[in-house]
């Protein structure tokens, strides 16, 4: 099932949720849309669902129009951020809901149903619960039930909103592969929402990028940490260094600094220079385009991270090797392996 | 309770103090205000010998009166669920002009004086009244009649069941309807399936309220009622008038009825509400 949105608007009173929004997934893909709150992530994904209407724009599912149909007929399952199980009946009965409300026309008999509830409970690999009600599960176990019984219906298009966000962060580990690995084992399109980008990055074919209701870069977990679309990418996404820079007369400036970097084909005024951490390679002095003091080093995990003053008046955290010597009061020079600079 | 004393025993030193003092007190006030009255009223029956007491009660007035209070309170109740169900939706679930109003409007008939309630009534119901009036043209008598004490004891129920099923049903998350919306369920099914099973146990209290206020309901339905005997008199009236008539043993046999059924009832709806609670474990 492939799924078209265009032009997407949404607003609530004065405040644009959407604003204007294209997207397209392709059929078994399982896409993140990656946001802070209020970017209009969650809208889009009830707005796909049936559960909110758009202002303007078009949904499509195949080619066909979506927001013609209601919540009902779409056939899309939907995961709550709370669950939303239904607590006066047993897991089993939860399951099987979907199939008990289905018209007496098409509805299987009890043992059918039976049978399909005990290998969605299998497939979540809860079967041992099916008698328990969902007050007595664990939320990773809430969560875990509330996919089998969105899945129970066959949806044609699984949704899930902050799947994981109110679990602990352990369990949302866990949980983060079981779900790339069971999307691998029954590839219905899926789209999901989260505010957490290492759960995007991790779990997502492509990730979506969105903020204040606009789409800002769709593309696959390495490229939109290697080559973001946007300012507000590349802070969003992974730890950035942003230097408030000067450009003008075929060279940058940061603060009274001239900066050894190329200036070509960039436009003048005032811009902002993005570097990742681990990109900021450490030399002697006079050797790069940055000249700065340490002022803290810390040791623990992969790398050291080091604050610099910059003889610029900035003060940065920088990620360096282990085994690269660094002390407070040394003075180094800084040389952006990679490096992207965006206007304003 | 006998739980409780014997684990207090058991564990001297709890974090809550003040479990001695507490049943103490609570036992004591329980007894002085409704068990020592009661039991005094149990007392005073059995003055009159079972033959007695026997007749009184197969009098065909003592049936009527009791027919018509236990009777049409359970009508009220039911009218009251149904009705209170559907006020308390609206004020729950949708934004309108002048919903606190509303709202504060169903707590009248708590704060009334069931007499200033019993006149208004009557005065509204009346041959000549704003609704009699209607009523009577097509053929309809409310007041002075079993309608009327009906009427009365859907006024003085309705907030009970408003006021026990709100909270239960502010507190269901609205995400539940939309699950079972995208699950398929049609509007009913969701109505049927999961919300009212979720507001069962606390419709059950409500119904259970309702009907208790509706059997004790005196002043209001006095009002309208005519009370004629064998047809609009109600039991606690005819308490009242065999007091009147110094007959108070006969008094106290209807009231011992009254006090007997009622209990088997709240009883038989307190289990029923457990048995409900009892699928939606607690949180």
């Amino acid at each position: 099932m492939t799924i078209e949105v265009k032009n997407l608007v949404k607003k609530f009173g004065s405040f644009a949720a959407l604003d204007g929004v294209d997207l397209k997934v392709n059929d078994g893909e399982l896409l993140a849309l990656l946001g802070p709150s209020g970017s209009g992530k969650t809208t889009l994904l009830r707005i796909i669902a049936g559960l909110d209407w758009p202002d303007s724009g078009e949904v499509s599912f195949n080619g066909e129009d979506a927001l013609a149909q209601g919540a009902r007929e779409r056939h899309v399952g939907f995961v709550f951020q709370h669950y939303a199980l239904f607590r006066h009946m047993t897991v089993f009965e939860n399951v099987a809901f979907g199939l008990r409300v289905q018209p007496r026309a098409i509805r299987k008999d009890e043992a059918t149903i039976r049978a399909r509830v005990k290998e969605l409970l299998d497939l979540v690999q809860l079967d041992w619960l099916a008698d328990r009600y969902p007050s007595q599960l664990s939320g990773g176990q809430r969560q875990r039930i509330a996919l089998a019984r969105a899945l129970a219906i066959e949806p044609r298009i699984l949704l899930l909103d902050e799947p994981f966000g109110a679990l602990d962060a352990k369990v949302r580990k866990e949980l983060r592969k079981w779900l790339r690995s069971l999307h691998h084992e029954i590839h219905v399109t899926s789209i999901f929402v989260t505010h957490d980008q290492e759960e995007a990055l991790e779990v997502a074919n492509r990730v979506v990028v969105m903020d204040k209701g606009r789409i800002e870069q769709i593309g696959s977990p390495g490229d939109v940490y290697d080559n973001p679309a946007t300012a507000f990418v590349h802070g969003f996404i992974g730890e950035s260094i942003v230097l408030p820079i000067e450009i003008g007369d075929g060279a940058i400036r940061l603060g009274d600094r001239q900066l050894n970097l190329a200036a070509e084909g960039l436009a003048p005024g005032a811009s902002k220079l993005f570097v990742r951490r681990h990109d900021m390679l450490v030399g002697p002095p006079g050797s790069g385009a940055f000249e700065g003091a340490v002022q803290h080093v810390r040791n623990f995990g992969p790398v050291q991270r080091a604050e610099v003053a910059l003889s610029g008046g900035e003060t940065i955290e920088i990620d360096a090797p282990r085994d690269k010597e660094l002390r407070a009061g040394d003075t180094i020079g800084l040389n952006p392996r990679r490096y992207r600079i965006f206007a304003g | 309770m006998a739980g409780g004393l014997v684990s207090a025993v058991a564990a001297r030193r709890r974090t809550l103090p003040g479990f001695g003092l507490t049943m103490g007190l609570t036992l004591s006030w329980l007894s002085v205000i409704i068990l020592i009255p009661l039991a005094g009223l149990f007392l005073k029956s059995f003055e009159l010998s079972p033959e007695q007491f026997w007749n009184i009660l197969s009098s065909r007035r003592t049936l009527n009166a009791l027919r018509v209070s236990f009777g049409l309170a359970f009508a009220a109740a039911c009218v009251n669920l149904v009705m209170g169900s559907i006020i308390v939706w609206a004020l729950v679930r949708y934004r309108f002009p002048g919903r606190r109003i509303f709202d504060a409007i169903v707590d009248v008939p708590f704060a009334l004086p069931t007499a200033v309630a019993g006149v208004a009534l009557t005065a509204l119901f009346a041959e000549k009244g704003w609704l009699g009036a209607p009523l009577a043209e097509l053929g309809i008598k409310v007041a002075f009649t079993p309608i009327g004490i009906f009427v009365a004891m859907i006024f003085i129920g309705i907030p009970f069941v408003v006021r026990t099923v709100q909270p239960v049903l502010q507190d269901l998350d609205p995400e539940i309807e939309e699950a079972a919306g995208s699950l398929g369920a049609s509007r009913w099914q969701t109505i049927t399936r999961v919300i009212l099973p979720s507001l069962a146990p606390a419709l059950l209290t409500g119904l259970a309220l309702a009907f208790a206020r509706a059997v004790g309901e005196y002043g209001s339905v006095i009002f309208i009622a005519g009370n004629l005997p064998n047809i609009s008199e109600i039991a606690p009236l005819l308490i009242v008038i065999r007091l009147s008539e110094f007959r108070y043993a006969d008094a106290t046999a209807i009231a011992v009825v009254m006090l007997v059924v009622s209990f088997v009832i709240i009883f038989a709806v307190n289990r029923l509400q457990r048995w409900a609670q009892s699928r939606i474990p607690a949180r």
